[in-house]
């Protein structure tokens, strides 16, 4: 476990899971579901949409990346409370953050937060799915960023 | 069986009707003792926005599967999950779940392997009765204590190991999943090899039907006529042979092996549960690539 590079907002995340009952933590879980951000239509070019192949259920990510600050945007849909929990610890863990921050998030940060005897293993890999595929939009963001310099 | 079949003309043709509720028999039997209603979905989170009021959760991931060892339960740990969760011995089960029903068909798999007896999956799974607008609550019910004999598991019946797939080849063999991964051009998760296998491909001699193959769209199993086209007369499978299905880690092969063996009427099916994750790393088993099925060794 890496915990000391984790950023303060996944950290307070991290410590919010720790903090309850194996069961409490699917209800926090289940909260993150219910308040994923709706994603305006006009925000994002729908041909933008990357499927998370990671998932069973059909969820979908896009990142903006300008020099300053990454955009995550994620869609799921609401029969899948699990997966659009993950999404939106994501989303909202990664809120402000500059694309070297978002790179140097700690892949194993879906395995810190104590879900593993509450959604096992198997699911989580779902979520790590998630943030690889956000990084390497971060990085193909990056490129293009350099690339039109 | 403790409670009569559901008599319902949409269920008649199959090999084992009393296999299967409609919505409108569980609707209309909810609530009476002796019947318990399970929910077993993919999604853990999906029981607590809202089920069948009334209804249990009962999650195959976490529950059903030894927290250490790739295996289920033990005797004593399933007597005891079933008496937390207020079941009887001779209650009548009915699962239902997301997905057309993959995780609750693999949940009446297990609950064979303990030999309960009337454990029936509700037909077009959780989708049905939500697309028919039928009522869902997010009271969970707290059902007092039982108590539930110790049951030794009885792999012997309809699970299949790798060896006796081994020794299989050359009969009936199904692998239900995506055409993509029965080739070999997927082997795995990309980032997540750890999750697949080693290796791509399928096992030789395997027929390629998609799980799918089996479901509606809404979910509800195909017609008993329909499956007896694509699988006997299409496939030539004889419900007299031994059958064994096999997916990645045994879910999507649960579905199929309910329709062999309860829908089509097939004496000895199997579901290989270990299935790609095991023996697309196992050393030295052989594998078939390509979308053909190939040779037994």
């Amino acid at each position: 476990m890496s915990e000391s590079a984790l950023p303060p907002s996944l950290a307070a995340i991290r410590e919010d899971f720790l903090a309850l009952s194996v069961q409490d933590r699917l209800q926090l879980l289940l909260e993150f579901s219910d308040t994923l951000p709706v994603v305006p239509e006009e925000l994002v070019d729908p041909d933008a949409w990357e499927r998370v192949e990671e998932c069973q259920s059909p969820v979908f990510i896009t990142v903006d990346t300008t020099p300053a600050e990454v955009m995550v945007y994620a869609s799921a849909p609401e029969e899948s409370p699990t997966t659009r929990g993950f999404a939106s610890i994501l989303v909202q863990g990664l809120h402000g953050m500059n694309p070297q921050q978002v790179l140097a998030v700690p892949p194993d940060f879906p395995l810190q937060l104590g879900l593993q005897n509450a959604v096992s293993m198997l699911r989580l890999r779902g979520m790590s799915g998630m943030l690889w595929r956000i990084k390497r939009q971060v990085d193909e963001g990056l490129a293009e960023l350099a690339a039109t310099k | 069986m403790s409670f009569p079949s559901d008599p319902s003309p949409e269920l008649a043709g199959y090999a084992h009707p009393e296999r299967l509720v409609t919505t409108e028999w569980l609707e209309a039997h909810k609530g009476t003792e002796g019947l318990v209603v399970l929910e077993s979905n993919e999604d853990v989170l999906l029981y607590d926005t809202g089920h069948i009021p009334g209804a249990i959760k009962i999650d195959w991931h976490t529950e059903l599967n030894d927290p250490v060892v790739r295996d289920y339960l033990e005797g004593e740990a399933f007597a005891d999950l079933m008496s937390r969760k207020g079941i009887s011995r001779d209650d009548t089960i009915v699962i239902y779940g997301d997905k057309s029903n993959w995780w609750a068909a693999y949940t009446l798999w297990v609950f064979t392997l303990f030999g309960h007896q009337d454990v029936r999956l509700l037909n077009g799974g959780r989708d049905a009765w939500v697309a028919q607008g039928r009522p869902l609550t997010k009271d969970v019910p707290t059902p007092p204590a039982t108590t539930y004999p110790v049951v030794e598991r009885d792999d012997s019946q309809i699970r299949a190991f790798k060896d006796d797939v081994l020794s299989h080849l050359g009969k009936p063999l199904i692998d239900v999943r995506s055409p993509e991964e029965y080739s070999g051009e997927r082997t795995h998760m990309p980032a997540y090899p750890e999750e697949g296998a080693l290796r791509g491909g399928h096992i030789p001699t395997a027929k390629s039907i998609p799980w799918a193959t089996a479901a509606e769209a809404d979910g509800r199993f195909k017609s008993h006529g329909d499956l007896v086209d694509i699988y006997l007369t299409q496939q030539g499978f004889e419900p007299g042979e031994d059958i064994i299905t096999y997916c990645r880690i045994g879910e999507r092969s649960s579905h199929t092996w309910f329709v062999m063996k309860y829908l089509l009427g097939f004496t000895n099916a199997k579901n290989y549960d270990g299935s790609w994750t095991e023996w697309g790393s196992a050393v030295r088993v052989p594998i078939a690539t390509g979308d053909q099925p190939g040779e037994a060794p």
